[in-house]
């Protein structure tokens, strides 16, 4: 669950040259084009390394005040208090933009958060409590973070990257105005046995060749229980068997396909080989590389 | 607003039940509405409507103008390299979803050099 604001406490001061790889001698041009670099590499919304967004987030700090002259010599001055103290010292300009105490607004302003759910979750809806970390105007002007606990209700058939709004869980405003709402994106976590396209969801369906061959009546395991499905007789690996209206709910709902896979018992025994050898014999005819076209 | 116990709430889905006027958007991003204005007119973002103050948008461009925002402010783009950036995104999302109903992995999909 990301927090509005990171809660600053009391952290280790981070080597901000060692987070953008430049010595501490480098220019302010230097700093710029190390930060851009890792800035295209690492960034959110357009990396695929692992860990993308807490190394961005320590890139975007670093430069925060390597990029500023008077912040990169108050972080460069050597420290005056005791080492065991200067070990905590909150990075210079760490509270910079905080300054809702002389300025805050009149209308409370949006808040954004993320929120993970599973795809059983997609189809049934679900209840989830959440602790927010949020900014507080004391009565003497003093701004501090206090948690505050939601219980959210996510309705059925959200998909991956839509947002929930919280019409007034925002930030409050003051002197009694408008709260601000609170936007909750949601993400999908990831499935080993079923995959999301839109609102389709897809399996994979192992048979065997007979089950294929002759059609059968199987159960396929769905994110929200079992359905029964019938196997057409002459299916084929790779055959997409829509069950219409069983992805994930809408209107229009999605679909969901199971995508057969035949799996070929090993021959292993010597009755198992003899029922191959009898399949061959009556399949004499067949050839699967046989296109019946030329150089396709 | 503050409560020690929890409170429960319900919302509703901005992609499926939400427009946002321009003001609306701009308070949804947390920017002045020059910058909303900035990117209608760069075209990274379509507005329906006449003029500003007549604008609307649909729900799932809060996402688009999310990250039009982080990615101007944060690889220093204009909104022209902006506007590339998140057509490409849109592009590879697209890919990588066609490749996971296709059962196959994007990673493993991935061509190395």
């Amino acid at each position: 669950m990301a927090l509005h604001r990171p809660v600053i406490e009391r952290m280790p001061l981070k080597d901000y040259y060692a987070l953008l790889g430049v010595e501490r001698s480098a220019s302010h041009a230097d700093i710029k084009r190390a930060y851009r670099k890792l800035a295209r590499k690492y960034h959110p919304d357009v990396s695929r390394e692992p860990d993308a967004e807490s190394k961005f987030k320590d890139v975007a700090e670093a430069y925060a005040t390597l990029k500023d002259e008077q912040k990169r010599a108050a972080y460069d001055a050597p420290p005056m208090e005791p080492a065991s103290e200067r070990e905590f010292r909150p990075p210079p300009g760490w509270d910079s933009g905080f300054d809702f105490a002389d300025h805050w607004p009149s209308q409370g302003r949006d808040q954004h958060a993320r929120i993970q759910i599973d795809l059983r979750d997609c189809y049934r809806g679900a209840r989830r409590k959440l602790t927010l970390s949020i900014p507080v105007l004391a009565a003497n002007g003093s701004v501090t973070w206090q948690p505050r606990e939601l219980e959210v209700n996510i309705p059925k058939g959200m998909r991956d990257g839509q947002h929930l709004r919280l019409a007034g869980q925002g930030s409050a405003a003051a002197g009694g105005g408008r709260a601000g709402d609170l936007y909750l994106e949601v993400t999908v976590a990831p499935q080993p046995r079923f995959r999301i396209d839109g609102l389709d969801v897809y399996t994979d369906l192992p048979v065997t060749p007979w089950e294929a061959a002759l059609g059968t009546r199987v159960a396929v395991p769905m994110p929200d229980g079992s359905v029964q499905l019938t196997v057409p007789p002459g299916s084929s690996s790779g055959r997409r068997l829509r069950l219409r209206g069983q992805g994930i709910p809408g209107h229009p709902a999605g679909d969901l396909f199971a995508v057969l896979g035949i799996v070929v018992p090993p021959a292993d025994s010597e009755p198992v080989q003899a029922a191959y050898r009898a399949l061959a014999e009556a399949c004499r005819n067949f050839n699967p590389r046989d296109t019946g076209t030329v150089g396709s | 607003m503050m409560t020690p116990e929890s409170q429960s709430v319900g919302g509703v889905i901005v992609e499926r039940e939400l427009r946002f006027t321009l003001v609306e958007l701009s308070h949804a991003c947390d920017v002045d509405a020059t910058r909303i204005i900035a990117l209608v007119e760069e075209g990274v973002l379509p507005a329906a409507g006449d003029s500003p103050d007549q604008w609307w948008f649909e729900g799932v461009l809060l996402r688009r103008a999310r990250r039009a925002l982080r990615l101007s402010a944060d690889l220093h783009l204009d909104a022209g390299g902006t506007a590339v950036v998140l057509d490409l995104l849109d592009e590879i999302e697209w890919l990588r979803a066609q490749l996971r109903a296709a059962g196959v992995s994007a990673s493993a999909a991935r061509t190395r050099p």
